[in-house]
């Protein structure tokens, strides 16, 4: 056997193929990287959207990532830093009357609102913690009588049980329903409820009446909950990330996009690239989405079909957008100081107001008052804009991937119904604008070679969840083509810029060597 | 010509639908009485199954196959495709041959089985007993293929019995004696083409016959013609049954249940548990079911799709197996009175590990004399092959018999 | 000092009768209070134009388990059920999809619009029915407390978890995923056509305050596709003489069994004496007394309005107040001078026998949703007709006929205040139009027309909010959370007091499974023989 036979190829240098490539490195593979782009990072990147100004392409805020990830590959050693952590969520409110969620705790709502933010939060928590105990286990199979997934139904059994009777049944109760009805039940002050929706439903094909928006919540707490910008933008994640893998003995090809993933016979040999070069290897990992790597690189035909067809029914179809804005100056919030500015900003200023921007999703139309999260982290971090100057960086809800009428004829309109938005919120900013940059989906999809352009790679959702993501007979990282595995945010536990499925997917792989 | 027409929204006040055959059976058809076979009207019987079985065994019978659903897979990628689709090495099917195949679900779980023609290079017919286009669809993804419902635009007959040949050799159809079983051939026939190929349902020497519905009449008129010192007889689906269970053969939706209907899981089989084992080929790369029935092999049958032999002859319909230490351990799915054979025979379903050829079994018979039911225990014995199977069916040229 | 019972029941309608017939069967003393008139609840026949009968509230029966009709013996207290067969669907263009009782006619109708979809049909109904399969054997059964350590609740859990094993690896994906999916979702997985799959939507909506396109409408579906008609599954009929037959039915079977039924007077009062419910005063004044209440009642009616807050504990109260009741739904009860001309079944009688819906695309279903959302009905409603006339001759004079409109959307509240006359007026005209635009000159045949808003049906028959299922269908209200967490096995809060309505598993239409379950939990409660009877297996 040569050493060739013996590599293991990771598809795609985003943060979940780089985390697979270097616990697959530390574990004594060899391991190739192969990215399409000139730089590593995927959607996790820091880019120059105008001269001299820089902002995170598509993720902007780390909340999700894990600390056991961050700590094994020494990710600080790397150079990752915090320009700021513990961001406050600001819900605005046109009329100024902003709602300030820190953690349990929340400013600008009545002392009912607050004690019921309270009990709120720390349920949330709980229930959460049930979600963030799954992230770093391979999800059992179901109907099998071994051992190992046996154990890990108990232990989920287990950890709900755990939970007393009281809550026991407040888990079931509210885990599978939708955000609307549980804050309806518990919250009166408006921009309250409607910031805590959007936290269910962002980058999600949901709104907050959608069953499963409570779930999208826990999952969006599931690691803690605190928000921080890296020093450097998003791109400092996957530069440590990368600099962590090389160091464990990965080898990372930029600018090798890869065209399809080679077979013999009924197994995996090796990749092949867009100029033609083929690389053999004994195993493939690919960290880009399911249906790309299956449909795309792979080939249906190289699948048995009821698999194919589930395959083609993940639901994938990204609705979110992201917004930059290069700003000549500090914008002026109404009724927000310079430092709340610097917080992470919430336009959902009610459950209606998020709801009818959802309706429009539907219908493949883009939302006429649209949601979003903004963050300014040129106030954080001076290497993103000039001095005096400012980047404002959004995602912006709903954007469909595919619109009705195109997004070649929309995009014009679309910003404009965004900046008018922004405006209602901080009067002056349109004239601050020296340039503004939207990424539909459909541009994320062609940028960063993400099928439907979601940047879960797939809905989060009870049915797209665990064991069936992305779907049944992949939920275990491995695919039905031996050789070809998955560790991409399609696979168990998701998206967000968390890793885990990056080490899962190393540790499967790792164990199935062992075996 | 179709006779079944789905575009007209007036499709309901006919529940049923004359086949491109109709005139003909209804001229025969003595009885008057019609059954149902998807959209179009059939035969159980035109006079007497009994004497119409006998015609398939003795002289030729003639049935008429049109509501046989029929699919036509044609593009660049057909033959890659259907090797997916199908549990054989459908490479092996060159073009003018014919093979009989099972299809599964990823749990390796038989779909149906069917008959694949190639009718030429590149193009293939598939026909089956349940439709399964949405199947078909669906295993397209990926393919460079079309895939066709083509039911309406094909008669077709079955043209069965020792003295098949000699009727179509009467009728005009040139070297036909030279098509070796499994073999298909295209003839002109008033202007269209006339496809025969030499397969059936009967296990005897006989044949099928494909042709555009608007020469249906012609083309059955012309072999009637041909047939009529040979003892040519019309046969009902009656006859067809019997003449099928003699030679072994089984049904979709009798002696199994096709997967894409089956709502109790348990209810499925593996072609192993059909006894179809040999038409799994694990040396093709990848085909629906096979990493399923991989595992299946590993593990063994859950079930046994066996043909016994059962003493005395009393037939038995819907009658329970047991072992020989009476343990419940199958159920007939087919049974006969074996006028050829001249045996009480049955196609049966038993649980692994029973099923072993030349294993003992028990049979609880009920018969009815005068209106009393009666019980008996029959002993049977687990028996390969065709019940009937003379050597006709296989000889090329066959002899005039 | 009036009669002591051994049980009173509240609210005679089906599960309620089912309930107290249970009971009388079993050799209790049972006193059923009706607050109207008559009995029925929403199982009704109202004659309330001239000779003509209408099943006013609910109208078709599919649901009521077989099990319990025979149990009562309803066929020889004179329930006949008369299954109608098919649906259609008619499009805005004049075109239709129709499903006849011939399967290969459907076969064909469907393969008019997609020979795809067609065959597609048999692998969709194959899933259903083994999701149908399953959740079946669970509708005749208590569910089990998931958080308790009784023997019988972690058997019952334990049977719930092998039966759910059973379904094999594959099957049991498909269950989690069904249950959580829209069903659009789930029907994109199975059809391209897009009449088929808005024909097949609607089952998804009907009665639930979700659009399609709300994830855990594909179980809705299953509530409409679990029942039958003799035997066959997923199978519709008529009740003769209108619905109101199986109440009737139920109740001369509660009359034979010993039960006596008050009509007339409401319950202004659950009674409870030391934390124990000892009876029922009514708003007449008149008072009885009981070992044991049963309320059919809706979840919140029973212990909002007719229960003294002080009996009940406040972290009770707000659960009952946060229980999910929305509703969703209208009624249109019509007569009819004569039968109406659909412009798409001009040539086509047969499928006016059948379920008629009034719809072409998702997409409009869902839009008729946003209104609710917004607190509006429908502006272009989706609709559901029947002219029971046609199949049932004893509904009206020869010739003329009953026409049943069941209408989604309407919302219990009109932007967010109460239905007045001329809203209700209002939203019937909205109806009429609309039947109008598939049938020119309808609105020249009809002679009255009775229009039900959710006001109505909480007036009159007492379901909250006009929720027809006495509570949504969503995963925090199924099985061991209906109707709340920790009360999901038919016993209240206090003791003695117990539920049967159809705020409990499992839930709405005309079942009688909650009364069943209810009658079997107090007959254990009481140590007295069981009459229930066990769901019939299906192996």
């Amino acid at each position: 056997m040569t050493d060739h036979d013996a590599r293991i190829i990771v598809i795609g240098a985003g943060h979940n193929g780089l985390v697979c490539a270097a616990y697959l490195a530390r574990a004594g593979h060899e391991v190739t990287v192969l990215e399409a782009a000139a730089e590593p990072g995927g959607a996790a990147v820091t880019r120059e959207f105008a001269p001299g100004f820089r902002v995170p392409a598509c993720a902007h805020l780390l909340y999700l990532l894990d600390d056991g990830i961050r700590k094994e590959l020494a990710l600080d050693k790397h150079g990752l830093r915090m320009a700021r952590s513990g961001l406050v969520s600001i819900g605005l409110d046109p009329d100024g009357g902003h709602v300030r969620i820190a953690g349990a705790s929340v400013g600008g709502v009545a002392d009912a609102d607050q004690e019921a933010m309270q009990a709120h939060h720390r349920r949330m928590r709980r229930f959460a913690h049930i979600i963030g105990r799954l992230h770093n286990r391979q999800p059992p199979r179901l109907g099998t009588t071994d051992r190992r997934d046996l154990a890990s139904l108990a232990r989920l059994a287990l950890d709900i049980r755990t939970l007393g009777r009281t809550e026991m049944r407040e888990f079931l109760r509210i885990a599978g329903i939708n955000i609307y009805d549980v804050l309806q039940e518990r919250f009166e002050n408006p921009v309250l409820k409607g910031a805590l929706s959007l936290d269910a439903v962002l980058g999600t094909f949901l709104g907050p009446r959608s069953n499963n928006s409570v779930f999208c919540a826990l999952h969006r707490l599931s690691g803690g909950g605190d928000y921080a910008l890296p020093a450097g933008g998003m791109g400092a994640v996957t530069a440590a990330l990368a600099s962590a893998a090389r160091e464990a003995g990965a080898e990372i090809r930029t600018g090798s996009p890869v065209a399809r993933i080679l077979v013999d016979h009924d197994r995996v040999s090796g990749v092949e690239l867009d100029d033609g070069e083929w690389l053999p290897a004994a195993k493939v990992v690919s960290s880009a989405d399911p249906r790309a790597t299956l449909h795309g690189l792979l080939g249906a035909r190289h699948l048995e079909a009821g698999f194919a067809h589930r395959v083609g029914n993940i639901r994938m179809r990204g609705c979110a957008a992201k917004v930059h804005l290069a700003l000549d100056g500090m914008p002026e919030f109404t009724g927000l100081d310079a430092a709340g500015a610097g917080e992470r900003l919430l336009i959902a200023p009610s459950l209606e107001y998020v709801e009818r921007a959802f309706n429009h999703a539907k219908y493949g139309e883009h939302s006429a008052a649209p949601v979003a999260e903004m963050t300014l982290p040129s106030l954080h971090d001076d290497s993103l804009a000039p001095a005096g100057q400012h980047v404002l960086s959004a995602v912006v809800q709903w954007a469909p991937r595919n619109l009705k009428q195109g997004w070649a004829d929309a995009r014009a309109a679309f910003l404009d119904t965004v900046i008018d938005t922004m405006a209602r919120y901080a009067p002056g900013i349109r004239e601050q604008i020296l340039h503004a940059e939207l990424l539909t989906p459909e541009d994320i999809e062609r940028q960063f070679r993400i099928t439907g352009g979601h940047w879960h790679h797939g809905e989060l959702s009870l049915d797209q969840f665990l064991m069936m993501r992305p779907v049944p007979g992949a939920g275990q990282y491995a695919t039905p083509v031996p050789g070809l595995w998955l560790c991409g945010a399609g696979s168990h536990p998701g998206g967000g810029v968390m890793g885990s499925a990056g080490r899962n997917a190393a540790r499967a792989i790792v164990g199935s060597n062992r075996e | 010509m179709r006779t079944v027409r789905f575009d007209r929204r007036d499709h309901y006040r006919h529940k049923v639908f004359p086949s491109p055959f109709h005139a003909r059976q209804q001229a025969h058809n003595e009885l008057k009485v019609w059954s149902r076979w998807f959209d179009y009207l059939s035969v159980p019987a035109y006079t007497c199954a009994q004497m119409e079985y006998f015609a398939g065994r003795n002289a030729c019978g003639v049935f008429d196959l049109t509501p046989m659903t029929k699919h036509r897979v044609s593009g660049p990628d057909a033959l890659p495709y259907l090797n997916r689709l199908l549990t054989r090495d459908v490479g092996k099917i060159r073009p003018g041959r014919v093979g009989y195949s099972v299809w599964c679900t990823d749990e390796g779980q038989v779909i149906d089985d069917g008959t694949v023609f190639h009718l030429r290079e590149g193009e293939y017919r598939i026909c089956s007993q349940e439709h399964q286009i949405d199947w078909f669809l669906i295993s397209a993804l990926g393919f460079d293929v079309e895939v066709v419902e083509e039911t309406h635009d094909v008669a077709a007959l079955a043209l069965q019995g020792p003295t098949s040949c000699a009727t179509l050799k009467r009728m005009g159809l040139d070297g036909i004696e030279n098509l070796t079983p499994f073999g298909l051939a295209h003839f002109d026939f008033q202007g269209t083409q006339l496809m025969v190929s030499r397969t059936g349902y009967t296990g005897d020497l006989g044949y099928e016959l494909w042709i555009d519905p608007g020469h249906a009449e012609p083309l059955w008129n012309r072999l009637f013609e041909a047939g009529r010192l040979l003892g040519i007889k019309p046969m009902g689906s009656e006859a067809l049954d019997l003449l099928r269970i003699e030679a072994g053969f089984i049904l979709a939706g009798v002696d199994f249940m096709p997967a894409q209907q089956t709502v109790r899981p348990t209810h499925t089989r593996t072609p192993f548990e059909l006894g179809l084992g040999w038409l799994v080929d694990f040396d093709k790369p990848v085909f629906n079911g096979r990493r399923a029935l991989l595992a299946a092999r590993e593990r063994g049958p859950r079930y046994r799709l066996v043909r016994l032999d059962i003493e005395g002859n009393k037939p038995a319909h819907h009658s329970y197996v047991y072992s020989t230490r009476n343990k419940n351990i199958g159920w007939v799915t087919s049974a006969m009175w074996s006028p050829s054979a001249k045996a009480n025979i049955a196609l049966a379903t038993v649980a692994a590990p029973h099923g072993e050829p030349g294993e003992e079994m028990r049979i609880e018979i009920y018969y009815q004399r005068e209106l009393k039911w009666s019980r008996m225990m029959a002993s049977a014995r687990v028996v390969e092959g065709a019940f009937y199977d003379p050597p006709r069916r296989r000889e090329t040229p066959p002899l005039d018999h | 000092m009036a009669k002591q019972y051994d049980a009173i029941v509240i609210g005679a309608g089906h599960n309620g009768l089912a309930n107290a017939a249970f009971l009388a069967k079993a050799g209790l003393s049972v006193l059923m209070v009706e607050k109207n008139p008559y009995i029925g609840g929403a199982s009704v026949s109202r004659n309330l134009y001239k000779d003509w009968i209408y099943s006013n509230c609910s109208y078709v029966c599919s649901l009521l388990r077989p099990e319990v009709y025979r149990a009562l013996d309803l066929a020889r207290y004179g329930l006949q059920v008369v299954p109608y067969g098919g649906s259609v669907t008619l499009t805005q263009d004049g075109d239709y999809l129709g499903s006849y009782i011939d399967p290969d006619a459907s076969r064909r109708e469907m393969a008019r619009h997609s020979p795809r979809d067609a065959d597609a049909e048999v692998r969709y109904w194959r899933d259903i029915m083994r999701q149908c399969r399953f959740i079946r054997q669970f509708l005749l059964r208590t569910a089990p407390d998931p958080t308790s350590f009784k023997p019988r609740d972690l058997l019952e859990l334990l049977h719930l978890g092998r039966e759910f094993w059973k379904l094999g690896e594959s099957v049991m994906y498909d269950t989690m995923r069904f249950y959580t999916m829209s069903i659009v979702e789930f029907l994109d997985e199975y059809f391209e056509h897009p009449l088929i799959k808005a024909a097949h939507a609607g089952s998804g909506i009907i009665g639930s305050a979700l659009g399609v396109m709300s994830p855990g409408t594909a179980y809705v579906l299953l509530h409409h596709a679990m029942g039958e008609v003799d035997g066959t599954a997923g199978a519709w009929g008529f009740a003769r003489g209108g619905m109101g037959a199986i109440a009737e039915a139920m109740g001369a079977c509660l009359r034979d069994h010993g039960g006596e039924i008050v009509t007339g007077s409401g319950v202004e009062r659950i009674q409870v004496r030391n934390g124990r419910a000892t009876g029922v005063a009514l708003e007449n004044g008149d008072e009885y007394t009981a070992d044991v209440v049963v309320s059919n009642m809706t979840l919140p009616r029973t212990f909002l309005e007719c229960m003294d807050p002080a009996d009940l504990r406040p972290d009770f109260l707000t659960k009952v107040r946060n229980f999910k009741i929305r509703g969703s739904s209208g009624k249109v009860n019509i007569a009819l001078d004569g039968l109406p001309q659909f412009t798409a079944l001009r040539e086509n009688r047969e499928l006016m026998h059948t379920d008629m819906h009034l719809i072409d695309s998702v997409e409009r279903l869902e839009r008729a949703y946003d209104d609710w959302k917004n607190g509006i009905w429908s502006q272009d409603p989706y609709i559901d007709m029947l002219i029971p006339t046609l199949t049932d001759p004893t509904m009206a004079p020869p010739g003329k006929h009953f026409m049943s409109v069941f209408v989604q959307y309407v919302p219990p509240k009109v932007h967010g205040r109460d239905w007045t006359d001329a809203d209700r007026d209002a939203f019937g005209q909205t109806v009429l139009n609309q039947i109008e635009r598939y049938a020119p000159g309808f609105k020249n045949l009809v002679l009255h027309a009775e229009v039900r808003t959710p006001r109505e049906l909480e007036a009159e028959v007492g379901l909250t909010e006009g929720n027809i299922f006495q509570g949504e269908l969503t995963m925090d209200q199924l099985l061991f959370n209906r109707p709340i967490p920790g009360y999901a096995q038919y016993r209240g809060p206090v003791k003695g007091l117990y539920l049967c309505g159809s705020s409990n598993h499992p839930g709405g239409g005309v079942m009688a499974a909650p009364g069943a379950n209810a009658a079997r939990e107090i007959l254990r409660d009481l140590r007295k023989p069981n009459t229930v009877p066990e769901g019939w297996l299906d192996d």
